[in-house]
């Protein structure tokens, strides 16, 4: 299996609270890893890890063998331009129109005349079902739209990797069938790797070929949708229940 | 000791933070070396944080203007050189009261949204996301901030400049009969260009403070909309602060001898 990043023995800690202690993890090419855990537990930090957002305290974050954690910010911005990121309230420019966002990156990046660049964010609206909103603004849309205008962004630009943060949270049920397909078919498509954080277990047993927990700052169990759910940590155990009674304080 | 403490940790943070926006400045000038330059975005900018001061700055230089001459006009006439008015509130306004009024309402009306509207973007994950996409906050927000200021204050100083002393000629004339002639000629002889160019010059620094200012403050917000208030008020009383300081600095400097 060929890994598309691995974060090794990383610690991060935000003021005196420690959220990752010796950390590892490897995220496998090609496939969807999902990561879950409780809310605060440091689960968009290791997105945030993985494009060079936020560097560890300690460790290292290697992407495509690459260790990023010493890299320049000029070549951590070469490499952002290769990952895409849905964000969790999707960061959608309220300035913008939904056909400006997802042009955003094609028309500060590349080098792609305006002609071109409308007819694929037509195309890539259109593939997250969002036909004919190019016009309107992020504030008219409805949450479930805004999600997909979010991953619509993330993956005009044709990444090797797409990092999604809590991607179905708020949403109805029907939405988060609608998204969870989405992130599917969009690998599909760009036939890259993808990482999820979600709380979403009904999604995650759908989409993920991987899934990791993590617990108190490192990853407590790591495996296939299988193997997860047959887990005989407690730990994993009590969290995929969603019982009170367990190792995991309340 | 705690007194030291404090006093130590807040010396420490006030290096930060000029560091800070030295940094800030310093990416933001590299990027307009560069001519890295998001021109629509500039118009824009110039239209909301100087077309859209217009009404605020003409009303407060207006009032100024008028208030300087009822002080000094009666005063001027009962010592005989009324004909000097003129060339008293001009002087005033091409120096200190043009630039330094016209930058401290900019700096509450304009550094304040700048401050909010950047902070908003933090909170809302807005600027992680042009981070994500390998675009820099500098570039797409702060220099377009920073180019309209410097070109809009000193537009709207020179505005400030003409309406107070139009408004404290109307008022030298009803309130102690100075005919217009005397008040200009006597404002003619005393501001040189050169007095006028000074000012603009200060406008220029105090432009670059309120959008280095509001910028940084907005980019630092931390927490949800607390944080942005607290941006926002920063924001405005820093640069205020600022611009009285620097002020007093370019007035020294520039016009010490004279």
């Amino acid at each position: 299996m060929a890994l598309w990043a691995r974060l090794d023995d990383v610690c991060v800690r935000y003021g005196p609270k420690i959220v990752m202690q010796n950390l590892s993890l490897d995220i496998v090419e090609g496939a969807i890893t999902c990561i879950i855990g409780l809310s605060g537990a440091g689960k968009s930090t290791i997105l945030r890890l993985l494009n060079g957002l936020k560097k560890p305290d300690t460790g290292r974050v290697f992407v495509r063998g690459k260790d990023i954690t010493e890299m320049r910010e000029r070549d951590l911005i070469d490499l952002r331009r290769t990952i895409g990121f849905a964000f969790q309230f999707s960061a959608l420019f309220d300035s913008l129109t939904i056909g400006e966002n997802v042009a955003l990156p094609l028309r500060e990046n590349t080098k792609m005349h305006d002609g071109e660049i409308r007819k694929l964010v037509s195309e890539t609206l259109d593939s997250v079902g969002l036909a004919h909103v190019e016009e309107r603004s992020p504030s008219e849309l409805s949450g479930g739209m805004v999600k997909r205008a979010g991953f619509a962004r993330a993956v005009v630009s044709n990444p090797a990797a797409v990092l999604y943060d809590e991607p179905t949270t708020g949403l109805d049920p029907i939405i988060t069938h609608v998204l969870t397909d989405l992130i599917v078919k969009l690998r599909e498509k760009l036939n890259g790797t993808a990482v999820v954080v979600s709380h979403d277990l009904e999604s995650i047993y759908i989409m993920a070929d991987y899934i990791a927990m993590l617990f108190e700052g490192a990853i407590v169990a790591y495996g296939t949708v299988d193997e997860i759910r047959r887990s005989p940590n407690p730990i994993v155990q009590q969290f995929l229940q969603g019982s009170e009674v367990g190792p995991i304080p309340i | 000791m705690k007194v030291f403490e404090e006093v130590g940790r807040g010396t420490i943070g006030a290096f930060a933070y000029a560091g800070g926006v030295a940094e800030l400045l310093g990416d933001a000038l590299r990027f307009i070396a560069g001519l890295r330059i998001r021109v629509r975005e500039t118009l824009d900018q110039a239209f909301l944080l100087g077309v859209q001061s217009l009404s605020i700055v003409i009303l407060t230089s207006l009032f100024t203007g008028m208030v300087f001459s009822l002080e000094s006009a009666n005063q001027a006439v009962s010592y005989g050189v009324g004909n000097l008015v003129g060339g008293l509130v001009a002087f005033t306004a091409a120096r200190e009261l043009g630039p330094m009024l016209s930058a401290v309402v900019v700096a509450g009306r304009t550094g304040a949204a700048i401050a909010a509207e950047l902070g908003s973007m933090v909170v809302t994950e807005q600027i992680e996301a042009l981070q994500s996409l390998g675009l820099s906050p500098t570039r797409m927000l702060v220099v377009p901030r920073l180019l309209a200021l410097v070109v809009m204050l000193p537009l709207l100083t020179v505005l400030a400049d003409i309406v107070s002393i139009v408004g404290g000629m109307w008022v030298a004339g009803v309130y102690a009969h100075i005919s217009q002639e005397s008040f200009i000629t006597s404002a003619r002889a005393a501001v040189p260009f050169d007095d006028v160019l000074k000012g603009l010059f200060k406008s220029v620094v105090f432009a670059v403070i309120i959008a280095m200012i509001g910028s940084y403050q907005g980019l630092q917000t931390r927490g949800g909309a607390a944080g942005v208030g607290k941006a926002t008020t920063g924001a405005v009383v820093t640069s205020i602060i600022l611009i009285f300081m620097f002020n007093f600095a370019l007035s020294y400097v520039l016009f010490g001898s004279s």
